[in-house]
């Protein structure tokens, strides 16, 4: 039991805006009154629902192979034991135990994977509760996926969803992930795609009709979060328009575009590189089926990691640094490339300003949300720099001064005068996303949700506010005092079991045993195994 | 009583499709398995009689050996923790975790056997794939300084030689196999061509090809003394840039031999390069059933996968410095915990010496040539067979061991959760 009183409550899911009022906790959930519950008084405080991260990068074969490959990255940043906290590493790729406490110390409390491949779904869910103090999810790969490629080639809608719903059950995974849909696939020969309209490489599918077809599969499954799309050509100058087709090809049903930063660039070269955040904003401010979250550029070092295998290779012939690729037998691949922003860099300062000119420029703040597509764009722990440009245009300005002048004469950034209230940084941070991600007991503070809840001090420098709460709570439990972790433990994991045909078993047995190298039974996720704490959420 | 699609993990293949046949107690026939994979499973049915541990050779119970290991463990300044390669992922956890409460090192046998694949990975990155990617596209497969037909026969079998997959319909005659090796080993026959390297010539034969793909033209004396020619290096670029899609398969011969990273570096970065012309992927032949395992769940933990350093709170990597082999060749280690490994009967001996001057706690299934010098011995469950846990396949698919048989012994994961408690508290005492 605990009473938080006097707090400045932003609660934007129950519309509540900055007024005091009290939150009282019970069993690790907000209930409406308490009785004699020690109190924490939260008088010149602001109190927020934890932070719910909707796309980062944080467990799993990539992230591990991102780790392993930079000692570099590590050295300096090291993390002691405590007496409650395990030792660890930091920076860009950092060890499980850190990235769970550097989630905490922010305000965080719920964060998802965003790309796992179903083959090696049981080491991510490994790394996942190696993960203190946060709830999390994991995304499955699926827009490669051969399966899905080969029922959409032969038309069989139902035999789709069949698989993707056994899919989600197989892997323990929440949402339907797509990546260089068709683009992977026809990597595993050493080539891409680079339209919506070109056919993969194993059956005659173009990424238009596996995007179609799983947003389909996700409505009719009623899952809890719609298509995640990472874009085709990613990355690449004059990608804004492949964005716009892929956000218009679901036609009209949901679709979350994930780093949209990287595809939204306009020019037909890197020399005529220049920001397109407008046109995308556009099309999102005229089409409530689509969210986004943007993947913001920090300077500094960064390691791209992405199952989009070809876009990696690419990037390591641009920039001549170490790459890994990593192909996963009829599933989907990955590549690894160390990366580091610089303000001086053209393209990197107009990368930088488009993150937020998308946050600026689209007016809904339910449909955008703060991401750095950890660690692509940069380590989460930079969100409250962000969180401060966006609500001082001098704090922008004068960042716009010091970085490039192609973001100042090829973006629109400098004329943007919006500056975001803590209402609107509560719904980018926590209240959008858990609503994006279908999370109920989530990203708010009413009466039956989770009791996780941050609260941080009310400073005039939002950068010094967001970096340091002076309570985080997590199931009721105070977690984190003046931004240090003050008890470890272990949260859960959320997955969706949506119902399917059983009969596809059957129908995928055949093809499994002959292109895998493991066996049938041996590939699903046992839950009593990998997921020691975990909670189904529910679907339709 | 027959189990199927029982996982075995002798070696980094962990070929999870084995049948087991257990009768009144004991495991009476394996199929599917290799030879090697049948010896394991076969030969470790029968370890009831030891002792659960013993103490300077006295037979004791598994706790009075759990508590003088964890008391020497606390007492010691500067301890090593070594091994884990046959454990499964669960107990390394826990051994990361007594590493930490100790100060101690903690290194697996990836620093003695592909430590340098690590060290190339971290200098170059590395182009890899899963094993299926092999099975469904390779047309040309290199062993190099692997002898696959002794040390993982299922390789040839059930992954990259001879099985039928979605773009090779014919299995072996959609293949060229080449060998890489300083002698004509027992792997020659499955392949098409053998070239012999002089021992220690590796990297100048990776460097010419390197050369070769970019076109440049080299005379002879380039190639002078490696053992193969310049025309037998010609038709290997040639074959290599010409495949649809390419394995190089990487061994010890090119990791434990002069050159060591130097070697595996040239291995990626002309892997790398071939990918300029074609499709094309390599990958270290990781030999114990879960070394993989090890070497990931140390990088999840701890940022680094082999030879990590706990002294100063936090983990620090240094090959060289904080290896099992140089901690204890410099007389550094004054206490060592050793775990499903053999180091007595594998490393070199200034280093398996050291062992049997300190106090030396084995956990081991059987008798080896480290429990007999260990002072104290703590007899555990066979992972795989008595214990079950994850283990990493070589290619880093994740696979559940299973428990066919009881035992009378604790599990790795156990003895190591319990030495754990312990030493917090004489720590904390």
């Amino acid at each position: 039991m605990l009473k938080i009183v006097q707090g400045e409550v932003y609660d934007p899911i129950n519309g509540i805006d900055g007024e005091k009022r009290d939150i009282c906790i019970e069993g690790g959930k907000i209930v409406a009154e308490v009785e004699g519950a020690p109190t924490i008084d939260a008088s010149g405080m602001v109190v927020m629902p934890g932070g719910v991260d909707i796309h980062s990068h944080i467990a799993g074969s990539k992230v591990n192979t991102g780790r392993k490959m930079r000692p570099e990255d590590h050295r300096g940043d090291v993390v002691p034991r405590t007496n409650v906290t395990r030792s660890g590493v930091g920076y860009t790729v950092p060890s499980t135990f850190t990235t769970g406490y550097r989630y905490a110390a922010l305000g965080y409390t719920t964060v998802m994977e965003a790309a796992v491949p179903p083959l090696t779904a049981k080491h991510a869910h490994e790394e996942l509760n190696d993960i203190p103090l946060l709830d999390k999810a994991s995304f499955p790969l699926m827009g490669n996926n051969y399966f899905v490629l080969k029922y959409i080639a032969t038309g069989e809608f139902q035999k789709v969803k069949a698989f993707v719903a056994w899919l989600l059950q197989a892997t323990k995974g929440y949402a339907i992930k797509i990546v260089n849909p068709g683009g992977v696939d026809t990597w595993k020969w050493g080539k891409n795609i680079e339209s919506l309209d070109e056919k993969a490489n194993t059956f005659d599918v173009t990424p238009r009709q596996i995007l179609t077809t799983l947003a389909r599969v996700q409505e009719d499954l009623g899952l809890p979060h719609p298509i995640h799309v990472h874009c085709n050509n990613l990355g690449v100058p004059g990608n804004y328009e492949t964005t716009l087709k892929t956000m218009e090809a679901v036609e009209g049903r949901r679709i979350h575009i994930t780093h949209a930063q990287f595809n939204s660039y306009g020019g037909e070269s890197w020399a005529r590189f220049r920001s397109k955040a407008p046109e995308i904003a556009t099309y999102v401010n005229d089409h409530p089926n689509v969210t986004i979250d943007v993947g913001q550029v920090i300077f500094g070092e960064a390691t791209t990691m992405t199952a989009d295998g070809p876009w990696q290779y690419r990037l390591h012939q641009l920039t001549g640094h170490k790459w890994v690729n990593s192909d996963v037998e009829m599933e989907t691949g990955a590549g690894i490339v160390p990366y580091r922003f610089s303000k001086r860099n053209s393209v990197n300062a107009i990368q930088w300003a488009i993150g937020l000119e998308l946050l600026l420029l689209i007016e809904d703040p339910w449909r955008v949300f703060l991401t750095t597509d950890h660690p692509n764009g940069g380590p989460f722990y930079f969100y409250p720099q962000i969180i401060k440009l966006l609500m001082s245009q001098d704090a922008r300005l004068e960042m716009l001064e010091s970085v490039h002048k192609w973001a100042r004469t090829r973006t629109s950034l400098k004329e943007l005068g919006r500056e975001y209230s803590l209402y609107e940084i509560a719904i980018i941070t926590r209240a959008g996303t858990a609503k994006a991600l279908g999370l109920k007991e989530k990203g708010h503070l009413g009466v039956g949700a989770d009791a996780d809840i941050a609260i941080y001090p009310k400073l005039d420098d939002p950068e010094a506010m967001f970096s340091r709460p002076r309570y985080v709570i997590k199931g009721g439990e105070v977690i984190v005092e003046d931004g240090k972790v003050v008890k470890d433990g272990l949260g859960k994991t959320f997955f969706v079991e949506p119902a399917y045909d059983e009969a596809i078993e059957g129908e995928i047995r055949e093809d499994f045993e002959k292109y895998y190298t493991v066996t049938f039974e041996n590939y699903p996720v046992q839950l009593e195994h990998y997921l020691p704490r975990h909670e189904v959420i529910p679907c339709g | 009583m027959e189990i199927d699609n029982v996982v075995c993990a002798f070696c980094g293949c962990v070929c999870d499709d084995i049948t087991v046949t257990v009768e009144e107690g004991r495991i009476s026939e394996v199929k599917n398995a290799c030879t090697l994979g049948r010896a394991w499973f076969l030969g470790h049915s029968s370890n009831a009689h030891r002792p659960s541990g013993t103490v300077n050779g006295r037979p004791v119970s598994t706790e009075e050996a759990v508590e003088e290991a964890a008391r020497i463990l606390a007492q010691a300044r500067y301890p090593l923790i070594f091994g884990l390669t046959s454990t499964y992922c669960e107990a390394q956890k826990e051994a990361i975790a007594l590493a930490e409460v100790l100060g101690a090192c903690i290194d697996c046998c990836t620093s003695v056997c592909h430590g340098p694949s690590g060290i190339a990975l971290q200098g170059v990155g590395e182009p890899t794939c899963t094993l299926g990617e092999v099975k469904n596209r390779a047309d040309l497969i290199i062993y190099w300084g692997s002898n696959p037909a002794e040390s993982h026969p299922r390789h040839l079998t059930r992954y990259a030689v001879t099985p039928k997959g979605l773009f090779t319909p014919r299995g072996r005659k959609d293949r060229r196999v080449v060998l890489v090796d300083v002698r004509p080993t027992p792997s020659a026959r499955a392949a098409d061509i053998f070239l012999q390297v002089k021992p220690g010539k590796d990297f100048e034969c990776l460097w010419a090809l390197r050369a070769l793909i970019k076109g440049i033209d080299l005379e002879e004396d380039a190639v002078a003394d490696t053992g193969v020619t310049l025309a037998q290096l010609k038709d290997l670029a040639d074959r290599m840039q010409s495949c649809r899609f390419g394995m190089l398969c990487v061994g010890q011969g090119l990791t434990q031999s002069r050159g060591k990273q130097m070697n595996t570096t040239a291995v990626f970065l002309l892997v790398r390069e071939l990918n300029g012309f074609t499709k094309f992927a390599a990958m270290p032949m990781r030999g114990h059933g879960n070394v993989t395992g090890i070497d990931n769940v140390l990088a999840w933990q701890t940022g680094y996968p082999f030879g990590v350093n706990f002294s100063r709170g936090y983990p620090r990597f240094n090959p060289g410095e904080f290896t099992a082999v140089d901690v204890l060749t410099r007389q550094e280690a004054d206490a060592a915990l050793i775990i499903a490994s053999d180091p007595v009967a594998n490393l070199p001996r200034p280093a398996s010496g050291r062992l049997s001057q300190i106090p030396t706690v084995a956990l081991e299934t059987r008798e080896s040539e480290t429990t007999k010098i260990a002072k104290v011995v703590i007899t555990t469950a066979p992972a795989g067979i008595s214990a079950e846990g994850t283990v990493y396949r070589m290619d880093n698919v994740p696979l559940r061991l299973r428990k066919v048989l009881p035992s009378p012994f604790p599990s790795d994961e156990e003895v190591l959760s319990r030495l754990l408690e312990r030493v917090k508290e004489l720590k904390h005492a």
